[in-house]
């Protein structure tokens, strides 16, 4: 049985232990201030979360929206202003770095440039006092986990970026910690070697059964690999759910925005029946957005639609389903699919995807007038 | 053909000057070293290398002397430039180029200058020592002057720039976020010191120790004017046989014997301790 096993299986003991299923990482109303040119900045303005033992869980957000900052506390290197950090039950808040039983991938890797690979893997655990020969297992062992067997006596400055970023993963997991903490761990690799890298990490995670929490600004990343997504705006998470209702169902414009493209219709809403809301967008156009997203009657409301949910054509769409018109301003080939952009007769600007199923044909060209249609289940009501 | 000569049209200036004033006078040197005359008859070539053996009997004691002072001087160099060094690249914070011009301010006052300071400071009834002997806490006849101590702290003092720059510049490349790594991975603050920090500055220690254990060794100022008879230094007495015994082949063997010493010391400590080797030393 090999240590990772026998680690997962560790950890999947200890969590049946856990009647109560301890989180393996809890944020309480974690809120950190800095200092900036004498004024208070908060970085974080008050974050809850709570991570299960063996997710993966990710924090997305743009630059400067305290994703980050939010790592670094749990990690230990920040301070929280207010609020509290726990991990596994344990209030850590006011633990050192070194004495927390997690680890981090830092951005940059940030290996030790003086030390070869073996030597950094090993760094963790010669700290921790391993014995000498349960060490060169561990490293040994974890060094074959990321591929990087043979290649012990390298310096990180003669390895490639995905090398220098597998040792850094290396370094962080031969320590068998409770959480591995990922800042932007893919950012600085080129694209193919990234989606590579993802589906390794994917497959790293279930291997080692270790909670992950990924820090990244890369909407298809988090959408990939994570369990759960914490979408973070300007100190604070907007939305906290899975992948899929992430996508299918942003709480606010500002995930609908941030996460795939999102075509946003503002209207009044009209009447209910038991399932749907009629929304009426002036030019005597109306949609039809399920009840229960937000939508009150007479209120001002906003509908979003995904363009690949989208039908284009250009004669009038049967009843039933929602249905604007508008005119193609432009007409993109991608292979897959073709990308539309409509200027509706409202005023708004759409997007839609088309994809190249049967033939490459377009159904409409740069001018042409057309309907959008789609079924009302596929938009919702948010607020804003 | 232009622009192959392009490179050496650039090096020509300097070169020309590096021969011209260094290359020029040390082979001059080379050959007044094994001279035999007096300047009263003038000095003629008789390939006479006794004058290095009989140079180094007679000088054996401060030559050994200066490359104590040296190695002394270098060491209390390295300890008090290293915590502040440590401190400008970690806590400077935005203030860091004004405690590096701080650290340089001295340089804007002659050498000689600053060393005969020191001497009116420190004098036997100067205005340190004297107050405190007329308050009985020193002996009458206590002094500073004319010791080993005063000579050495006076290199300390001079040279100690030279220390500071170096092990600073080597710290500052230090990326924090190596430090917090080490942090990340259980090290405490010493282990992240002597483990990370201290292994990733050692090229800087290396530099600043060859930019102060050669001068330091050759100086002649600090033992003239803080010394006594009895704190010579080998630079004092190629001084003096040049400019007072005016006896040139002696002046030219201790001046070469030193600078062989030099190279050879320079070129035995970077083989034994390298930065490379001192790297891998360290990551064990």
């Amino acid at each position: 049985m090999t240590e990772i096993q026998a680690g997962k299986e560790e950890a999947a003991a200890a969590a049946a232990s856990d009647i109560s299923s301890v989180p393996a990482i809890e944020l309480d109303e974690v809120v950190k201030e800095y200092q900036a040119h004498g004024e208070v900045v908060q970085a974080v303005k008050g974050v809850s979360l709570s991570i299960a033992e063996g997710e993966f869980f990710s924090m997305l957000g743009p630059s400067g929206c305290g994703k980050t900052t939010t790592m670094r506390m749990i990690a230990g290197f920040e301070d929280p202003t207010r609020g509290s950090v726990r991990l596994h039950g344990r209030d850590v808040t006011d633990v050192p770095p070194n004495k927390r039983d997690v680890n981090m991938v830092f951005q940059s890797y940030a290996l030790f440039p003086h030390m070869n690979v073996w030597e950094n893997v090993a760094f963790g655990l010669r700290r921790k006092r391993v014995p000498g020969a349960e060490l060169r297992r561990r490293v040994g062992e974890m060094l074959e986990i990321v591929d990087l067997t043979g290649r012990e006596k390298r310096r990180p400055r003669e390895m490639s970026g995905g090398q220098q970023q597998r040792v850094a993963l290396a370094r962080a997991l031969v320590n068998q910690p409770r959480a591995l903490l990922l800042d932007e761990p893919l950012g600085a690799l080129d694209l193919k070697l990234r989606q590579a890298m993802q589906i390794e990490l994917k497959r790293i995670q279930r291997e080692v059964g270790i909670t992950f929490v990924y820090v990244t600004h890369d909407q298809n990343e988090a959408l990939t690999m994570s369990d759960r997504i914490a979408v973070m705006n300007d100190g604070l998470v907007e939305q906290l759910a899975g992948p899929r209702e992430i996508y299918e169902r942003p709480a606010t414009k500002f995930v609908a925005g941030f996460i795939g493209t999102s075509n946003l219709l503002t209207g009044t809403a009209e009447r209910f029946d038991a399932s749907t809301v009629v929304v009426r967008l002036g030019e005597g156009d109306r949609v039809l957005v399920p009840v229960g997203e937000g939508a009150r009657t007479g209120g001002q409301v906003e509908v979003t639609v995904r363009p690949e949910k989208i039908r284009i054509s250009r004669e009038e769409p049967a009843a039933g389903v929602s249905a604007v018109r508008g005119t193609v301003a432009e007409v993109v080939y991608l292979g897959t699919y073709n990308s539309y952009a409509v200027n509706l007769a409202g005023g708004a600007e759409f997007t839609v995807f088309e994809q190249n199923a049967n033939d490459s044909s377009i159904t409409a060209e740069r001018g042409d007038p057309v309907w959008l249609s789609w079924q009302p289940h596929h938009s919702f009501a948010i607020g804003s | 053909m232009r622009r192959k000569l392009a490179p050496y049209l650039l090096v020509l200036p300097g070169g020309l000057w590096l021969v011209l004033f260094l290359v020029v006078p040390l082979v001059f040197m080379a050959s007044v070293s094994t001279q035999e005359g007096d300047v009263v008859y003038g000095f003629a070539q008789t390939f006479h290398f006794a004058n290095y053996t009989d140079a180094l009997a007679r000088y054996q004691t401060q030559f050994l002397r200066s490359v104590g002072y040296g190695l002394v001087g270098t060491l209390a160099a390295i300890a008090l430039a290293y915590p502040v060094a440590y401190w400008i690249a970690f806590k400077g914070g935005a203030r860091k180029s004004t405690y590096l011009l701080l650290v340089l301010l001295p340089f804007f006052v002659s050498f000689v200058l600053r060393t005969v300071s020191w001497k009116f400071l420190l004098a036997d009834d100067g205005i340190l020592l004297q107050p405190l002997k007329d308050a009985g806490l020193l002996p009458e006849d206590f002094h500073v002057l004319a010791t080993s101590a005063a000579v050495i702290c006076g290199l300390v003092y001079n040279y100690l720039p030279f220390m500071v720059l170096p092990i600073y510049v080597a710290l500052e490349r230090v990326d924090p976020r190596v430090v917090e790594a080490a942090y990340d991975l259980y090290a405490g603050p010493r282990e992240s010191f002597t483990k990370i920090v201290l292994p990733l500055s050692l090229p800087g220690v290396f530099a600043g120790v060859l930019m102060t254990f050669v001068p330091m060794t050759s100086d002649y100022v600090n033992a003239a004017i803080l010394g006594g008879p009895s704190n010579t230094m080998i630079g004092n007495i190629i001084q003096t046989e040049y400019l007072t015994n005016n006896n040139y082949p002696v002046g030219a063997a201790l001046s070469f014997t030193l600078m062989a010493v030099m190279l050879a010391g320079i070129f035995v400590y970077a083989r034994a301790l390298g930065t490379e080797n001192v790297l891998e030393a360290a990551a064990r």
